[in-house]
């Protein structure tokens, strides 16, 4: 499939999976949030997000049945890299309330100014570490 | 929790991680190489954010009509809209980790369907994250309630 083709109907499904959260469920289809709260005092309604995570899980089977193949990865990160990353990931994104899909997504599509300003500022960040690791004196 | 809700949430699930496979989204080489503006960018994944934000903002046009979900009781939309440090630091966390490995929390917990030990260990790392927070930070997050 074309270059651009691929990633815009992804997205659009993914458009469709929080469209469908919201009108059926009346949530947010924010995985940090999602997965977050599982891990909260005592959440009442771990049931929708389990349910969630178990789909999210058997998507790429869905793509690998469509498609016969699963999707292409490669990973870089060392592991003591990968450690440091899912720390400042996991502990960022419910100190900030939110991810690449409950405040890009989500936010974005509800014009959410909170929402405007975390992916203004996570993509910068993310930019600049990026440019820092390949191009800076990190390395 | 009734049936009906569950199957709605299954089924948003399989949507999304359907999305993210063919997006490309789960690779982090490809997000990093998107991240990577001063280097050979390929800009492709911003059509993964358009694609997705136009749907999605067809949902919220769709939701203004309606008094309440087709299987809840009510919207349960964040109605907090200030800019706040917490928003900012988490955001700025968040930022770098992602940079860092070119993994964010959805695409990180589809890829564990892969069975690489690499993803695990990623997954397993932002779990530690997320309940270090829970343990350190002070309770009240942003509240939740109904919005129109």
């Amino acid at each position: 499939m074309n270059a651009f083709l691929a990633p815009l109907a992804g997205g659009a499904l993914i458009g469709a999976s929080a469209a469908l959260l919201l009108l059926a469920n009346g949530r947010i289809a924010g995985i940090s949030g999602i997965v977050g709260g599982l891990l909260g005092p005592a959440s009442r309604d771990w049931a929708w997000r389990v349910a969630f995570l178990v789909g999210l899980f058997a998507g790429p089977a869905l793509f690998r049945a469509t498609t016969g193949h699963w999707p292409q990865i490669r990973i870089d990160a060392s592991w003591p890299m990968l450690v440091g990353a899912g720390l400042l990931v996991g502990f960022g994104t419910r100190l900030g309330s939110g991810c690449t899909s409950g405040h890009g997504v989500c936010g974005l599509a509800r014009l959410s100014p909170r929402s405007l300003v975390a992916v203004a500022t996570f993509m910068a960040a993310a930019i600049i570490t990026v440019f820092l690791v390949r191009h800076g004196l990190v390395r | 929790m009734n049936t009906p809700r569950l199957l709605a949430a299954f089924a948003s699930g399989l949507l999304f991680g359907a999305g993210l496979a063919l997006s490309g989204m789960m690779d982090p080489a490809r997000v990093l190489g998107f991240l990577d503006v001063a280097g050979a960018w390929d800009p492709s994944l911003a059509f993964v954010l358009a694609g997705a934000v136009g749907v999605s903002a067809l949902g919220y046009a769709v939701k203004a009509r309606m008094p309440r979900p087709a299987l809840a009781d009510q919207f349960e939309i964040p109605a907090n809209r200030s800019v706040d440090a917490r928003l900012l630091g988490g955001a700025v966390l968040f930022g770098i980790g992602w940079g860092l490995a070119g993994f964010c929390p959805g695409p990180a917990l589809a890829g564990l369907t892969l069975g690489l030990p690499e993803v695990a260990l990623f997954v397993a790392a932002m779990f530690a994250g997320m309940l270090l927070f829970r343990f350190t930070a002070p309770r009240s997050t942003g509240p939740i309630t109904v919005s129109r």
